[in-house]
């Protein structure tokens, strides 16, 4: 492999990574600043622990997001240098602003919370929870921006003197209409994560307590069974507006990038009207378009793209002839390109990819509603389900969404090649910003970094990953606190502020285990 | 001043600021070892910092962040040359990142000292490359006339990245030093101050030195009397530890820093990455910078943003201001001396 195909690796690989914890600290940030809400409204006990259990589980996870995020900063100059001085009249502000506007706002807030249990007021603790939660949706929509801009570049003119992107319209990048689309389908997506975990963890707990035959009037097993229904509604609910604003995407990009969508489907042949295909076979590894059968529904593809039945939708044969057409056979003979230098370009993205990450993203994500839906059912009218395989199932289920969110960006970003920066289609060809990926790699860089780099992230990430799961399962195993007068934060004495552990300060150590927010520093 | 003066000099505010504030969070941690010897002490230091690291490093990204925003030939350049070195920082504060919230995730002596140690090792290596990198860059990188770097993949580092390197991690250890003597109480303070005292001189050597050579290279009669100004800080900070004035030593230590780093970012303006082949190849604020346009865009934000940023985090400081005592529990001696 070469410096490129090394580099792509890395970023993909650590990138796919990161959005592991991404969903996670969105969807459960938002439900945890609920329960919080719910526990400063009402000061009943079930909010507090809920608070405090699912909080424990954000903040494991959002520390390696935060980790993670660090590397993606940095990348785009380490190893894509090139790609750097290309867009950073747009790009590299937009990442200062996700810095300054969102991360300050996270990690400040997020420290005041964690630490200002019992030493601040109620309410303010809870805005300052609130306000971290804000930081994370408004980084989200700054780094979205910025990745759909790659997607559909908007607001620039061609510098003639460099050849460069020049920034005239800040807010035609902001209102980027990829953007909106992409940014609300990504937070309704973490919410679905975030449902799924609820929904998973809650009926693990549910089922091994009415096994062990533990009374159903206590303050856990509310716990457990409210987050089950929140859990469930949330999943549901999100699915909805997941499906809503995955269709607003797909007709976006069946204008903006129609060899997305047709590889996506594998359809070789312009049909109309098209059929949406359910499952393909044949050598789609080929990534040669007409080896490839599926089984078809007739219409949809055409309802998908369009909204109606009948209009025709482009095929990945006759879209290839035209993007060589209007964009070259063959890369410029230039270093810049590197080993690609000459070569002649596949204007098709990988359809195996693209073809089965787009179905494992739909299909991951119906699983999670039907999850969630079983959920709601089985625990209709206070009924506790004890079915082994419903329950573990559920669990099992709990990584569904994560695998759609995953294979909905390689998707995305796959299924973008061999751009990184794709041409806007509403522009003149002549006036078009675009950029290939084979030219984005730092010319300055050897293999042998970028593999140095690339094993030892990955190993790293590899490791923390064991960690962080080991952590998550051993605390999720042991649930919340027993009832027995553990302290309740919030209800500290004045007298003792400075001190972390709330109202257990004198406890041994083991009485601090059960005090979920509370750090033995 | 043009936009793109002063988004060099917003650049250099922001590498400041996070020297100023990950600084001490680096120094407490590298002190672990050192003045952390009984448990409940290093749980203090711990906790020193705890609310405070993550918000600190933000500095960094920030800056980093406004480098690629308004200086992208300069990112474009700088990274790329120092690749391994700086993939070996973002190891660094990985390490150290997860090591603060998982360390007390768990309940056992093994766990908490090995998490300890690698929150020590990893604010170690992040100071030091860190250090390095700033080094390299305001005194020369191995870089041709196209921005890339010549020699191998460790040609940029050479004794301007290693001044910068000891320089960051001595002035990191006395600020932190001078922080703990600050936020605690108990022996723990007094230990902090007695370091403080006997290193304070020895430790801005290497920045003054590093500031020095800038200074002689491409200096005005501005930055003389920055680097001036920033000697007669370390004799204050230095004559207030020895009198136990801690405030006002750790505001002078940090006024050192100011000083010092406006020494270098002013010395080396306007050039950004200077080129250690031929000065022809110098990389300057005018051929790194983004469009006007986009300079004023983002001169409207940072002059919105930056304010209500340092007003909640000056009120997180302040709610957080107490001194830390240690808590009354078991004393147990440390298993194994990290």
């Amino acid at each position: 492999m070469d410096v490129l195909d090394v580099a792509r690796w890395q970023f993909g690989i650590t990138t796919v990574y990161h959005f592991l914890m991404v969903p996670l600290t969105i969807g459960l940030g938002i439900l945890v600043a609920v329960m919080h809400t719910m526990w400063v409204r009402t000061d009943k006990p079930e909010w507090l622990r809920m608070t405090r259990f699912w909080g424990r589980i954000y903040l494991i996870n959002f520390v390696l997001g935060v980790a993670t995020g660090l590397v993606q900063e940095f990348q785009f100059g380490l190893a894509w240098s090139e790609y750097s001085r290309f867009v950073g009249d747009v790009f590299g502000s937009l990442l200062a602003l996700e810095a300054l506007l969102a991360f300050f706002l996270e990690s400040t807030f997020l420290g005041l919370w964690i630490f200002g249990w019992g030493r601040i007021p109620k309410k303010v603790h809870l805005g300052a929870l609130w306000a971290a939660v804000i930081g994370s949706i408004v980084s989200a929509y700054f780094i979205i921006a910025a990745n759909s801009w790659m997607q559909h570049p908007v607001g620039v003119v061609t510098d003639d003197e460099t050849g460069r992107p020049l920034q005239v319209d800040f807010l035609a990048v902001l209102t980027n209409n990829t953007a909106l689309a992409a940014f609300s389908h990504a937070i309704v997506a973490a919410l679905m994560v975030a449902g799924a975990l609820l929904v998973g963890v809650g009926l693990w707990h549910l089922r091994r307590r009415k096994l062990a035959e533990a009374p159903t009037t206590d303050v856990d097993h509310t716990v457990w069974r409210r987050s089950v229904r929140l859990g469930g509604w949330v999943s549901l609910a999100a699915f909805v507006l997941v499906a809503l604003t995955g269709d607003w995407q797909g007709k976006l990009m069946y204008e903006q990038q129609p060899l997305k969508m047709s590889s996506a489907e594998a359809l070789c042949e312009t049909e109309a009207p098209a059929s949406f295909s359910i499952f393909a076979w044949g050598k789609l590894g080929s990534n040669e378009c007409d080896d490839v059968h599926s089984i078809t529904v007739p219409y949809l593809l055409s309802y998908l793209a369009h909204g109606d039945f009948s209009t025709a939708v482009p095929g990945v044969n006759e879209l290839q002839q035209e993007y060589a057409a209007v964009y070259g056979e063959t890369y410029p003979d230039d270093p810049s390109f590197g080993d690609k230098a000459g070569e002649p370009i596949d204007y098709t993205p990988l359809l195996a990819v693209t073809y089965w990450s787009f179905r494992l993203m739909i299909g991951m994500g119906a699983v999670s509603a039907g999850v969630a839906a079983y959920a709601l059912w089985a625990t209709r009218k206070g009924r506790v389900p004890t079915s082994r395989i419903g329950v573990y199932g559920a669990l099992l289920a709990v990584a569904a969404p994560f695998v759609a969110n995953a294979t909905g960006w390689i998707f995305t970003e796959m299924g973008r090649q061999p751009f990184v920066v794709h041409p806007n289609p509403d522009v003149p060809v002549e006036d078009q910003v675009y950029f290939f990926t084979a030219q984005a790699v730092s010319p300055g860089i050897s293999a042998a970094e970028v593999w140095t780099s690339l094993i030892a992230l990955t190993l790293v990430y590899g490791a923390l990953a064991v960690v962080e799961l080991w952590l998550l399962t051993g605390f999720v195993r042991r649930g919340v606190t027993t009832g027995d007068g553990a302290p309740v934060p919030g209800s500290t004495p004045e007298g003792t502020p400075d001190d972390d552990v709330p109202g257990g300060a004198n406890g041994p150590r083991s009485d601090r285990d059960d005090d979920v927010l509370s750090f033995a520093y | 001043m043009d936009l793109q003066t002063l988004w060099f000099a917003a650049v250099a505010v922001l590498w400041i600021g996070f020297l100023l504030l990950e600084g001490f969070d680096f120094g407490v941690a590298a002190l672990l070892p050192v003045l952390g010897r009984h448990t409940s002490d290093r749980h203090l230091m711990l906790r020193s910092i705890g609310p405070l690291w993550d918000g600190n490093e933000v500095w960094l990204i920030t800056a980093v962040g406004a480098v690629f925003a308004a200086f992208p030939g300069w990112y474009a350049t700088w990274l790329p040359a120092l690749y391994l070195p700086f993939v070996l920082v973002l190891f660094g504060l990985i390490i150290r990142a997860v090591a603060f919230e998982w360390r007390h995730s768990h309940h056992t002596p093994a766990w908490d000292s090995s998490w300890t140690w690698v929150i020590t090792t990893g604010s170690l290596i992040a100071a030091l490359g860190i250090g390095a990198a700033l080094g390299a860059t305001t005194l020369g990188l191995p870089i041709d006339a196209a921005g890339n770097r010549v020699g191998g993949a460790f040609s940029g580092l050479g004794w301007p990245a290693l001044l910068g390197a000891v320089a960051v991690l001595t002035f990191s250890l006395v600020h932190g030093a001078m922080f703990l003597a600050l936020k605690t109480d108990g022996s723990l303070r007094g230990a902090a101050r007695a370091f403080a005292r006997r290193w304070a001189p020895v430790a801005a050597l290497p920045l003054l030195g590093w500031a020095a050579v800038v200074h002689l290279r491409y200096g005005t009669p501005v930055t003389a009397a920055l680097w001036l100004l920033a000697a007669l800080a370390v004799l204050v900070a230095w004559a207030r530890i020895v009198v136990g004035r801690e405030g006002q030593a750790f505001a002078a230590w940090g006024a050192m820093l100011i000083a010092a780093a406006a020494t270098i970012f002013g010395a080396a303006y306007p050039v950004v990455v200077p080129s250690t082949v031929d000065a022809a190849f110098d990389v300057t604020v005018a051929d790194a910078s983004v469009s006007d346009y986009t300079l004023t865009v983002m001169t409207w934000a940072a002059g919105f943003g930056l304010p209500v940023v340092l007003a909640y985090q000056a009120w997180t400081y302040w709610v957080f201001r107490k001194r830390l005592t240690a808590e009354p529990v078991h004393e147990e001696p440390v298993e194994a001396p990290a």
